[in-house]
């Protein structure tokens, strides 16, 4: 088992390396390059000539590359363009807001997901079973700022009951914040729920017809014993994984509800970024980005062999 | 429950003309049991037996108050004790599951739950009813697993269920119902997925358990042997139907029914597939023959055989022994590590990727799942049709009179050509799996338990079958089975195999008379008779030896 674990950690870190090369690639091939977006009007070619020659542009990509690498594994960006102060310290209130969002609705939304997935599996084929899949299923297939505006309309507008925006700062205090943000969680909740519950009921269902779940009927154990204590840690790798999926979502996919809802996140910030031209900022978040994918989905692997007992309690 | 009763003779079961059908949406299918009738005695074993199909489990389950999905009881009554158990509220049913009445199952390995200890388990049916406190439950359990000659009882139960061998978890599963001390035990095929050896072990393990606790029990089981060494009363069902009930000795020895009369002499016939190969020249010779799965030890181990032209060589030995691999490693499915593997005296290549057509053509395999080994989607056109061809290219006609004329040498209609395997049988499946493998025109047929799948007297067919094939086009066999009694009525030689290396090889009646190698003469010691003292026999032996 512990092979299978540092074999995942090795793939993540190799995974991590890939995806860096392929942002810092992405950044190179845009039209226009540092320099240019610096000196604007200014760009004669002589002019950009001796700017390259200050930012070091001119020396190979690989050189820059693996600098710009080391540098983000010891907490360097680099300095923003736009700001001039290093993209760390622009960064980071971004983050704890966009960490803050996402665990938030994470709290929410899991234990939710997989409790609604339970009871429709115990009660398949039920009012409330179809009801629950139905509902969900229209939660997911409508976009995600559609679901923000109707909810802004009906409950902040109409009802008056949530402020419309989340525009938090530095000095919110945390009750208030998590009052501000209500209407950006629910709205998060709704979309990832369906995902989720629908693989707990399917993967809980799945397990439902081996024979050891008929035994358990058999020795006259109430159906929702059978459910969770018989079935559901059998079916919990798919779930696992599929939970890391949203997870990864909610820190990285939420660019357009922070838009909506006006949140300072990280998403926001590299919308911005990008419209600036401000390369450095682009590939840091970029890069937190894919970490965040690939750091949970490293640890649903992790709990997948943990989960098997099997692996767990080898012969 | 039963501590609360005097009543050493009480009947606790009494089952009335039951009956249960099949349902679905369209209305009601087939019946499955029809009118059954039994009565049950505390410490008294009833054997239910019959072919798949017979409703022996539905019974058993009924008696749980419980049926799989599309089914229901549809008429009778099943009195546990006084009370109709199908009148009862699904609560009550419940109840009764665990304490009244408990259930074990054929597979241990799948009736366990691999994410539970088996403490977990077996203690769940007294603590979830609410009759055990968890640590008295779990000093029950220890008891029972010392009862039932599990090793390290106070340990054993930490253990998860694929932690411990395959006899154990089917002991440590009659732990399990046993845990609240149920009025009726209800065992069904619990030997059937065992080797023969540890089903010695396991029987009288089981029996050891009614006898001391004095519980009723209903054996089903498709082994007429292994329910004689068990059961008091026999009851043979065929198709749902009871064919005859009786106490097993008149079951045995006296048997009324044409049916059952069958179901003995299986046993006791024999075929004897003719010996004239002597004479001929060797047609596949294996020397010191060496393989392995990645990383894994050795699974074949410096094995050499000789078949020639219309020999039967019975491959025997549990599962485990490598008996399998070796098919995978003649025909070239698992590549051999060292050794040599000639047919007719032309060396071939370790894996199948190297050899020609012509080597691939000349040994064909019939395997031992029917269902699975042919694709559900082909027409038997196809499936039969497609070695004839692969290996001669003829045209279409021609490949479809050779077809139908493969079709009856099957015993099977003609009109099945354009069928899909799922509109046939497992005997009629097995048929076309010989055809396709004799439609290559092979020298040597490798069958893989290709009985095993099957119920006992279509397997027999079957093997009826093989014989006369063989008798008609001089094909020889490598017969791959851990069925002994298969081994003495079909093989002519024969080679015992125990973890990868053979341990004795020879003329059948040579290896299977005395002086045995000793693991020879535990498999065949482990093999069930048709008489009600064999196991007392077995046990006494062993114990003084």
């Amino acid at each position: 088992m512990r092979a299978l674990i540092a074999q995942r950690l090795a793939l993540g870190f190799l995974t991590l390396f890939g995806a860096s090369v392929l942002i810092f690639a992405g950044t190179e091939i845009l039209p226009g390059d540092l320099a240019s977006a610096l000196l604007q009007n200014n760009a004669t070619e002589e002019n950009l000539a001796v700017m390259r020659q200050e930012l070091g542009l001119d020396r190979p990509a690989v050189v820059r590359y693996a600098e710009w690498f080391g540098g983000a594994l010891h907490g360097n960006l680099g300095k923003s363009l736009a700001t001039e102060r290093p993209v760390a310290d622009d960064l980071a209130p971004r983050l704890r807001n966009t960490l803050f969002l996402a665990i938030y609705s994470a709290a929410i939304a899991v234990p939710l997901a997989i409790l609604l997935g339970l009871l429709a599996a115990v009660w398949q084929g039920s009012l409330f079973d179809r009801a629950v899949n139905t509902i969900t299923l229209m939660t997911i297939s409508v976009p995600e700022y559609l679901v923000g505006y109707l909810l802004m309309k009906y409950i902040s507008v109409q009802l008056g009951w949530l402020p419309t925006l989340a525009n938090v700062t530095e000095e919110t205090a945390i009750g208030e914040r998590f009052y501000l943000t209500l209407l950006p969680m629910l709205t998060l909740v709704l979309v990832v729920i369906a995902h989720m519950m629908r693989m707990t009921r399917a993967s809980v269902l799945a397990i439902m017809a081996s024979p050891y779940i008929e035994m358990a009927f058999l020795k006259g154990i109430p159906k929702w014993v059978v459910v969770v204590r018989h079935a559901f840690p059998n079916a919990l790798a798919p779930v696992i994984s599929v939970v890391a999926l949203n997870l990864a979502y909610l820190i990285v996919g939420v660019v357009v509800v922070e838009s909506v809802f006006v949140y300072p996140g990280l998403g926001q910030l590299m919308v911005d970024a990008v419209s600036k031209h401000d390369v450095p900022v682009v590939q840091a978040c970029g890069l937190l980005f894919a970490s965040a994918f690939i750091v949970l989905n490293m640890l649903a692997d992790i709990a997948a062999i943990l989960a098997n007992p099997r692996l767990r309690h080898p012969r | 429950m039963s501590d609360t009763v005097a009543d050493e003779n009480e009947i606790v079961l009494e089952v009335d003309h039951l009956r249960v059908q099949a349902r679905s949406d369209a209305g009601p299918g087939p019946v499955l049991v029809d009118d059954i009738s039994f009565t049950l005695r505390r410490g008294e074993v009833i054997g239910l037996i019959g072919e798949s199909g017979a409703g022996k489990t539905t019974i058993g389950l009924a008696v749980l108050g419980y049926t799989r999905n599309g089914c229901a009881i549809e008429g009778g009554r099943i009195i546990f004790r006084g009370r109709d158990i199908l009148t009862l509220s699904p609560a009550e049913r419940r109840a009764l599951r665990g304490p009244g009445v408990a259930y074990i199952a054929q597979s241990a390995a799948a009736s366990f739950n691999p994410a539970m200890t088996l403490f977990e388990q077996v203690c769940e049916i007294p603590v979830r009813h609410g009759l055990m406190s968890p640590a008295a439950a779990r000093e029950v359990a220890i008891g029972l697993f010392r009862e039932l000659d599990l090793p390290d009882p106070e340990n054993f139960g930490r253990r998860y269920p694929h932690q411990v061998s395959g006899g154990q978890l089917q002991r440590a599963m009659a732990a399990m119902a046993m845990a609240a001390r149920p009025d009726i035990l209800i065992f069904d095929e619990p030997t059937t997925a065992l080797d023969v050896t540890t089903q010695v072990e396991v029987l009288a393990a089981f029996r050891k358990l009614i006898h001391e606790h004095h519980t009723a029990a209903i054996y089903i089981t498709h082994d007429l042997a292994v329910v004689a060494q068990i059961a008091d009363d026999i009851m043979v069902l065929r198709h749902g139907k009871m064919v005859e009930h009786g106490t097993a000795e008149q079951i045995l020895q006296a048997p009324r029914a044409e049916y059952t009369r069958r179901l003995v002499a299986e046993r006791v016939a024999g075929h004897g597939f003719i010996d004239r190969a002597a004479a001929e020249p060797p047609l596949l010779t294996i020397s010191n023959v060496v393989a392995s799965y990645a990383s894994l030890a050795r699974v074949i181990d410096g094995v050499s055989l000789e078949v020639r032209r219309g020999d039967t060589l019975a491959v025997v030995g549990e599962s485990g022994s490598g008996k399998s691999t070796l098919a995978r490693v003649i025909t070239g499915l698992l590549p051999r590590e060292a050794g040599e593997i000639r047919f007719r005296g032309e060396l071939l290549p370790p894996a199948l990727a190297q050899r020609t057509r012509e080597q691939k053509r000349l040994v064909q395999m019939i395997y031992q799942m029917p269902d699975v080994a042919l694709n559900p989607h082909q027409t038997l056109l196809d499936i039969i049709g497609r070695p004839i061809a692969f290996y001669f290219n003829r045209p279409k006609a021609e490949i479809r009179s050779r077809v139908l004329e493969l079709l009856r040498m099957m015993d099977l209609p003609e009109s099945f050509i354009d069928r899909t395997p799922g509109e046939l049988s497992g005997g009629q499946k097995q048929r076309v799996g010989i055809a396709r493998a004799l439609a290559a025109e092979p020298d040597l047929i490798i069958c893989d338990e290709v009985t095993s799948a099957l119920d006992q007297l279509v397997g027999e067919e079957i093997l009826r079958l093989l014989k006369r094939l063989q008798e008609e086009l001089g094909i020889a066999y490598l017969f791959i089975t851990h069925d002994l009694g298969v081994v003495k009525r079909i093989a002519n030689k024969v080679t015992v195999m125990l973890k990868g290396q053979m341990v004795a090889s020879g003329e059948t009646e040579t290896v299977f008379a005395p002086p045995f190698h000793p693991y020879t003469e535990l498999l065949l010691s482990s093999v069930p008779e048709m008489r009600s003292d064999w196991l007392d026999e077995v046990l006494q032996r062993r114990s003084t030896a």
